[in-house]
Order: C-alpha cells, then structure tokens, then sequence
C-alpha cells in the first residue's frame, strides 16, 4: 500500500535535516505503528506525506500503491487515497462542519470521476457515522472545530475519515490531549475502519493507544531513522524500558 | 477664517457649476447647506479624513466618464424577492420601471415633487447638519444644497415587504446627486434595499431618523460596474430602544467612499454597521463610521471586511464616540483586511473617545493573507486549493455577512462573492 524508500527530508527555512533516510512498507490491511521521542521525524513524517509546504525531499521516495506521491498537491494525494489525521486540528472560523465534509466527500469523488454524493445521501451517511463517534447536530452545525474540546477535534478527525474512506491513514498522535474514554471512543472509529485493504499508520508517543489499536507491526524512529522493528511486543518494551536503550543499543 | 487658496478655487468652481433648485419647502434648508458648503469648502488630500482616499474626482466641475456595463451573467440582485421596486436611472426617478408606491405602513414621495407643507421638512438636512460636527462632510452638504431627485419615505407601521432602491447606469456621463430621508415613527419597522451602479459619479445621502422603539434595516449592493465613482452618505438618529441595522457589499470600484454617522439619542439603542468589500486591480473603498453614544445602555457594533488583490486599496476610518452622560455603553469595532497579494494595502484608523467611565468598548484592526494552515488542513481533505481559497474567503467575510438577518439575503450574498471570487481566475 505504501512504500516508503530511503526517504530523506530537511527544512525548506533551515539547514537542518529532520529524516535520514526512512524505510517502510506498510501492507494493504496492515496496521503499523510508529514511536519514538519526541524530535525523531515522527510528526514530519506525516506532513512530508501529506503534502504540507515547508520541508523539502532531498532523496528517496514514497509510494502509495505504485504511484509517487511526492510531487502531487495535497489534494491530490488525499484523492488517491491518502488521509492523515491532523495532531491538531485546525480551526476553521466562517466555514461550516457540514460544508466542509460535504465539499471535501464532493472534490475528492469529482477528482476520481465518481458521481458526487446529493446532499440527502450526504447527509443521512454523515448522521450515521456521527451518531456512532458521538459527535451531535449542533457540533456538525459549528464552524470547522472552534471551541472544539480536545476530544471532540479528535472524534471530528476520524469522522472525516469515515466519510472519506481513504485506504492509507496516518494518524500523527492521536492520542494527545485525550483522557481514557475520549481515547477509547476514537480507538473504536478507528477500529470500525480497519478492514480489507484499508491500512494503518499510527504515530504514537506511548505504547497505551496500542493497547486499543493493536498494530501488526511497530518501529521504532529516533534521529530520523527507523532504528528497529518488531512486532507489538516492541511497544511493550518501550513502555517498560523507554528509547534510551533502544537508541544506545542503535548507536 | 478663510479657506487655503486651493480649496477656495476648486469649491468656486464646482459651485459655479451647478444651480440650486427652486426646491419649494426644502429651499431654506438649500440653502442653509449651500453655506455650510462655501464655509467648510469642498473635501481636500490634506483634510484629515481624506488622507487616504483622493478626493479630486468626487470634487471635480466634470465627472470622469464611466463606461456603462451591461451584466448578463448574473441575475439581478433581490431579483427574486417580493419587494416593493423604485427605480432611478441615472439619478432620476422613473415611474415606468417602478412598482406603484402604494405599501402598507408607508408613503412615498419624490423629492423633486413633494407638496409645499411637507413633513420632511424639519428633517431634510437636519442630520446632515448635525453630522458635520465633529468631522467636516462637505460632500453631504453639497448634496443637501444641490439633490434633484430622492425619496422621502415616511413609516408610519411595520412594513411587510422590503422597499428596494434600484440604481441604473444608462449614461456614460451622468452625474448623480440624491438626497433620501426615512422617518420611522414609533412602532414602524421598514428594509431598504438598494442596488445597481447609479451614474458615472453618484453624491448620495439618506438621512434616517428612527423614533422610540421603531427599527430601521438597510441592506446595500455596489457594482460590480468598476468605472463608476460613488461617495455616499447615511446620516441616522436613533430614538428609545430603536434598532439601525445596516450592511453594504462591495464589489469592484475604482472609488467608493461610503460614510455613515450614527447617533444614539435614546436609551437602549441597537446599531449595527457592517460591510464587506471585494476589489481587484485600481479599486479603492472607504468605509468612514462616525457612531456617537448619547444616552444610556446603547450597543453600536462595527464589523468591516476587505479582501482585497492585484494592487487594490481599502480605507477603514472608524470612531466611536462616548459622551459624558452615556454610561453602560457597549462598543465592538473590527476592521479586517484579507490580502489575496503583496501588491495590496488596507489603511485603518479605528479610534475610540469616551468620556463616561462605566463603558466597555473595543477595536481591533487586522490585515493578513490566508490562513495557510487552514489552507493545507482544507486541501489535505481533498478541496482543490482554488476552491479552498474561495471557501476561506467567504468565511472571512462571514462575520459581517452575518450582520444581515435574512438569511436569504445572506446565501445571495455569498452568490456574489463567489461569482466575484469566480471570475478573478478567468
């Protein structure tokens, strides 16, 4: 699904380079989970993907099924199927929730050349998978976001993500800002979305999402590399010993 | 004291060019402004409320010529809507076009044909003449002196459909000057709306007086003609728990000076100013809002937007006014400029001055390009970055959008910005 191959990235701003060549093919249907410390490449790796401006790709490639996203528009790429939920979430003042997904469901469908979605199917699927996030009327109403609480961000992320139903998904931290239950509710529309063909990339801090999105495979980056993968026992041993070892083991 | 030699010249000679009408009743207030004009002199780039915005054109013996624009691509704005229609062309009034003025809660009559005993009398130049003090409107005055046609529009009830002022420009041209005035008396509650280029160059001034308790809501549409040049003025009174609503859209312009000067003379007064402007290329808009608080537990709200592309300029001169004795007064003032380019320019000058100590009053004045995390956020769904521009513009407006009730009129609106936004990439 997507194949990421010696991937080097630095700041467009500063000299500096943030990933040193990234390895990582993640499977159709796979789940795969990314942790590390804090300044490993992690959150750029995500934006690289995605498309955001600011950093530039002096070497390497990333594929999603056979086709180089990397010199696509953002756009683009979320057409073709890559999605990635946003550590935070943007605000969006003046721009409804409602026309926000309806417009994005509508330009990527139309960017396919799918049919476009009428507004009462649009609306009866966004009520549907609303309700099952928990996430009411009056917050579909609101502007994109504002006065969001942490959770409702989040739950409002995987909520696009149902309704776009991208078959590679990159979840940057997830978990961040969320208390158990908040966490448990975003794990459950994520794992409502696992399934054929559809494939995960989850970037954590800490091993305790795992525990609700059980990944196939965990790596481990640090210094802009992956420096071991495993399997979900890795994550374990992470939350036990932390990543000084896992890094000096490295070195 | 005289006026500098300049001035003096360029007021003789446009003063020299025009002839005040007989005007029956409304001749003592003539001229009455006619003086006021020779004694302020016509507005100047060194005045301290023209530093942004050139005069020369409004002031000038001959209008610049404009270039008449057929729109076919668009329907006429509150086309659709039931209304009652009252259409000048090229500031003159014409009956064949217009709907019979015959409403409920509402007379009509023109300007240039009311009777000798009239109630507008008292009213007609009255505010204006308040309205000069303390910044100087002599474009106003002018028009007082000088209108050939206009409403007088008295509203005696509520009014159960809007009354719409339809400007058209059939005359490359011609040089308009009209002169309205609105009583609302006790109780009434009328929507103007007004549309359409007007002339070549349009002088216009609507004094509105709202009595106790009576509402006011005017919703204004300029353009999309370019050429045309417009310097317009609202002049409102607002009695006891009385409500002035007022919103103005935009688009294209190579000079709009729109000024409104508001006073709030009765307790628990509402006003509300908005507006929001679309301009490309040589467009230049000015928003001046003088809003005085006279009495006691008044809001007035300002909310104005600018977007503004290719060079184009936006003016925003703001001034809220508390008085000594206008305790518990509730003041907002925002004026926004969304820069689409570098080449662009939003000059603000928001100013407060309070005089009562129990007041909460604020403004604030930005200027910025899109957001680009919005930007990215928006194209990272899949919204193609056009289309994401559009709907991060719109939302930068939607604040003073928002400041018209109808939401009808708000999703046409929209329509107008969109098709704006539309025709920009060709």
């Amino acid at each position: 699904m997507l194949e990421i191959k010696n991937l080097q990235v630095k700041l467009e701003e500063e000299d500096k380079q943030i990933l040193k060549g990234v390895d990582l093919t993640v499977e159709p249907g796979k789940v795969h989970a990314i942790m590390g410390p804090n300044g490993s490449g992690k959150s750029t790796l995500s934006y690289v993907l995605s498309g955001k401006d600011g950093y530039e790709v002096t070497g390497g490639e990333a594929l999603l099924e056979g086709q180089d996203i990397l010199e696509m528009e953002p756009e683009e790429r979320a057409a073709a199927g890559l999605f990635l939920a946003f550590q935070y979430p943007v605000e969006i003042p003046g721009v409804g929730n409602m026309t926000f997904l309806r417009t994005a469901v509508n330009a990527q469908r139309k960017a396919r050349g799918e049919e476009e979605m009428s507004s009462t199917e649009f609306l009866k699927v966004v009520r549907e998978k609303a309700k099952s996030l928990k996430i009411d009327a009056e917050m579909l109403k609101r502007p994109v976001n504002v006065g969001f609480s942490g959770g409702e961000k989040k739950r409002n992320e995987i909520l696009q993500m149902a309704m776009l139903e991208p078959k590679m998904c990159i979840l940057d931290e997830t978990d961040s800002g969320l208390d158990v239950d908040a966490m448990k509710l975003v794990a459950d529309g994520v794992n409502a979305l696992r399934g054929e063909g559809r494939s995960f990339l989850v970037i954590t801090h800490y091993q305790r999402l795992l525990d609700h999105i059980k990944p196939d495979v965990v790596h481990i980056m640090a210094n802009g590399r992956i420096i071991k993968t495993g399997g979900p026992e890795l994550a374990l041993e992470v939350e036990n010993n932390g990543y000084a070892d896992l890094i000096e083991e490295e070195a | 004291m005289a006026l500098p030699q300049v001035k003096q010249t360029a007021t003789d000679a446009r003063l020299a060019a025009l002839s005040l009408p007989e005007g029956g009743w409304s001749r003592p207030a003539r001229e009455a402004a006619l003086a006021r004009v020779q004694a302020m002199g016509l507005p100047g780039a060194r005045d301290e409320y023209w530093k942004y915005t050139r005069p020369d054109t409004l002031t000038a013996v001959e209008a610049p010529s404009a270039a008449v624009l057929n729109v076919t691509d668009e329907a006429p704005v509150f086309g659709e809507r039931d209304r009652l229609k009252v259409v000048f062309v090229d500031g003159v009034f014409s009956a064949e076009d217009s709907d019979d003025l015959a409403l409920e809660g509402l007379t009509i009559e023109r300007l240039s044909e009311a009777s000798d005993i009239h109630w507008a009398k008292d009213l007609y130049g009255t505010l204006e003449a308040n309205g000069q003090s303390p910044v100087e409107r002599p474009l106003a005055a002018l028009n007082t002196a000088f209108a050939t046609d206009g409403l007088l529009i008295r509203v005696t009830g509520k009014v159960a459909k809007p009354l719409h002022l339809l400007y058209r420009h059939e005359d490359d041209s011609s040089d308009a000057i009209l002169h309205h005035v609105v009583k609302v008396e006790e109780g009434g509650d009328v929507t103007v709306l007004e549309s359409g280029p007007a002339a070549a160059r349009f002088n216009k001034v609507m004094e509105v007086d709202v009595a106790d308790g009576a509402g006011f809501h005017h919703i204004r549409v300029q353009g999309r003609d370019h050429e045309r040049r417009a310097a317009t003025h609202i002049f409102g009174r607002l009695g006891t728990e009385s409500t002035f609503k007022t919103f103005t859209l935009t688009v294209n312009g190579v000079l709009t000076r729109n000024e409104c000067v508001l006073e709030l003379t009765g307790d628990d007064a509402v006003c509300h100013v908005a507006g929001a402007c679309m301009g490309d290329g040589d467009f230049h808009h000015d928003d001046t809002v003088f809003i005085t608080h006279d009495a006691v537990n008044c809001e007035s709200r300002k909310v104005f937007k600018k977007v503004l592309r290719n060079g184009a300029t936006g003016v925003f001169q703001g001034k809220i006014l508390v008085k000594p004795d206008a305790q518990k007064t509730d003041g907002y003032q925002i004026s926004q400029s969304l820069l689409l380019d570098d080449d662009s320019q939003f000059l603000a000058k928001p100013e407060l001055e309070i005089y009562a100590d129990d007041v909460a009053c604020s403004h604030g004045s930005t200027s910025g390009a899109i957001d680009e995390d919005g930007l990215f956020y928006l194209r990272a769904r899949g919204v193609p970055r056009g289309i994401a521009e559009d709907l991060l513009t719109i939302a930068f407006i939607a604040e003073a959008v928002q400041e018209v009730e109808d939401e009808g009129i708000q999703e046409e609106i929209n329509e107008l910005v969109a098709a704006w936004l539309g025709r920009r990439r060709g």
